[in-house]
């Protein structure tokens, strides 16, 4: 932050105040707020109405009643049921392999792009950016229609005489794993991109004159210096994968079970609102692992 | 040392290929004569004609392009005076829950934020529509709207800011004379990710939307999850190509205001 001569506060054009009061109040509002209601109702009883729980919003000064009739009942179904238990695993487990596959495939991407010459540079960043401005819903539709029974793969296999029968990937856990690789992709090209860009050609050089390998110079010195972009990637990838709602349920099949798509058949179809709330409780405090994890890696790599 | 090497050029390909060829064949599908999917009944634009015909999907694309162009107009709004509050203002009064809040929504599960918001608005008993879709948008959209020009206003040269104040400017004329335009790449380029992500979110308009509000992706969703559809195709094609363009000619905008600067 800068300190001293500079400008800011004293006389601003808006008020200070405003400046900062107007984004607070409407954070505050939507997004604070609503998660204390969340785990209000995470805590209340299932009720078969409309709102399906029961308590109703009666404002502030019900606190202390509130507390009284606190209810763990919806976290003791997510613990006693096992169906919440293997989501949240196989959600962890998913968006870890979807991370695992898109690093193997970005890394040399990014380093491709990060090693041509400069002037084709920013013609390869919008490439690669823009299907992350695509429509996110449409991509993964787009491999509904390559991975169906009789599909654009299947066809195209089928026509180069590779395949008799069917791969039968749609509706399966690889059908989610490349949907998730696809979809994140730019997530992780990006920040690796952006660490190799500044990558000083001559270090390589340096390594090279005094004798080490190709391999070696990878080791030691492209992997470190590439490391805050590859921790960067595997948390912008790793993070959304885990609560993910469209690519499993169009791309998954009825076994492929994710925590996302369960809360969603929680509240959609079961309206259990109670136990949505709960199970997203859960998933938040899940989340703050890998969340607590990349901070404490970025610091350590800050210089 | 510049020339570029052939594994290089093979991961580039690969990569590039992996990204496209997805999108290449829905595009290409779309102007397939034939039902069948998969079998090519020659080139045909029926799909395209029979978009114009699709009444719901035309309702939906209006609603949708109405929310993300409110949306993106109110979040940009905030995540300017989110960026300048965090650039500009050092240490104040609750900064540390301010940006804790601003960095949030970008890693929190939609389905979460979805939820939260729709047992707020059923809570204050809010109609449900186009204004709660809209709040559920501008709330995620301004996080990202807030970082784009946050990084803009840090790499910002102060020193003109500072020479215009000694020499007697107020400090609103400093902001609009000279702030202001200097961000305005930033805030165009935030306004356009908000209206994109606007544009394509399902997840938090399934929630916060009520029974006469369907946006375009809540439509597509719905009609995607019995099968592929020729029409859902000739839609995409028609979304991807306007994004394209939209996404190109401001890269392009901006490089030139680049270019013009230095």
């Amino acid at each position: 932050m800068e300190t001293g001569t500079s400008l800011p506060g004293r006389g601003w054009p808006a008020p200070r105040w405003l400046v900062v009061g107007l984004p607070y109040a409407w954070l505050l509002a939507f997004f604070l707020l609503p998660f204390l209601i969340v785990l209000r109702i995470a805590l209340s009883d299932t009720a078969r109405a409309l709102p399906p729980y029961a308590p109703h919003w009666t404002g502030w000064a019900e606190v202390w009643g509130f507390l009284q009739a606190l209810d763990l009942e919806s976290f003791a179904t997510l613990i006693a049921d096992t169906l919440y238990l293997d989501a949240y695993l196989s959600s962890l487990r998913l968006a870890a392999t979807a991370t695992l596959v898109a690093l193997l495939i970005a890394f040399p991407l990014a380093y491709s792009m990060a090693s041509a010459p400069r002037r084709w540079q920013p013609a390869l960043l919008i490439l690669v950016i823009l299907p992350f401005w695509t429509s996110f819903l449409i991509r993964v539709y787009a491999w509904m229609a390559i991975l169906r029974p009789e599909g654009v793969l299947d066809a195209l296999l089928r026509g180069l005489g590779i395949i008799d029968e069917p791969l039968g990937l749609m509706n399966t856990e690889t059908a989610v794993l490349i949907g998730m690789v696809y979809s994140y992709l730019p997530f992780m090209v990006l920040p690796i991109y952006t660490s190799l860009e500044r990558l000083d050609r001559s270090l390589l050089e340096a390594a090279a004159d005094l004798g080490a390998t190709p391999f070696r110079r990878f080791i030691s010195i492209v992997i470190p210096l590439a490391r805050p972009g590859i921790y960067a990637g595997c948390f912008l990838v790793f993070i959304p994968a885990i609560g993910e709602f469209v690519i499993p349920d169009l791309l998954g099949g009825p076994e492929t079970l994710m925590i996302g798509k369960v809360l969603w058949t929680e509240f959609f179809s079961n309206r259990d609102w109670p136990l949505a709330s709960a199970v997203a409780i859960l998933l938040l405090l899940i989340l703050a692992v890998p969340l607590f994890a990349y901070q404490h890696f970025a610091r350590k790599e800050a210089p | 040392m510049n020339r570029l090497r052939a594994p290089h050029l093979l991961a580039l390909v690969f990569g590039i290929a992996f990204l496209y060829l997805p999108i290449l064949v829905l595009v290409l599908y779309s102007f397939n004569a034939s039902r069948l999917v998969t079998v090519w009944g020659g080139f045909s634009t029926r799909w395209y004609a029979a978009l114009l015909q699709n009444q719901a999907l035309l309702d939906a694309a209006w609603l949708s392009l109405k929310v993300a162009l409110v949306s993106a107009s109110l979040a940009t709004i905030l995540g300017l005076l989110s960026a300048l509050a965090l650039a500009r203002f050092g240490r104040f009064a609750g900064r540390t829950l301010f940006a804790g809040m601003i960095a949030a929504p970008l890693v929190m599960p939609e389905v979460i934020t979805g939820l939260a918001l729709l047992l707020l608005f059923v809570g204050l008993d809010a109609e449900r529509g186009f204004w709660t879709v809209t709040i559920a948008h501008v709330t995620l959209t301004a996080c990202f709207a807030t970082i784009v020009i946050q990084a803009r206003l840090v790499m910002l040269d102060r020193s003109l800011e500072e020479a215009a104040q000694d020499l007697g400017a107020t400090p609103l004329r400093v902001f609009l004379a000279i702030t202001l335009p200097m961000i305005a790449p930033a805030i165009l380029a935030g306004w356009l990710l908000a209206f994109t992500l606007s544009l394509d979110d399902l997840v938090l308009a399934s929630f916060t939307s009520g029974p006469g509000s369907t946006t375009l992706p809540m439509r597509i969703y719905s009609s995607v999850r019995l099968g592929v559809t020729p029409e859902i195709n000739a839609a995409s094609t028609l979304i991807i190509a306007l994004v394209a363009t939209v996404v190109v000619l401001a890269s392009l905008l901006i490089k030139r205001d680049a270019l013009s600067r230095t």
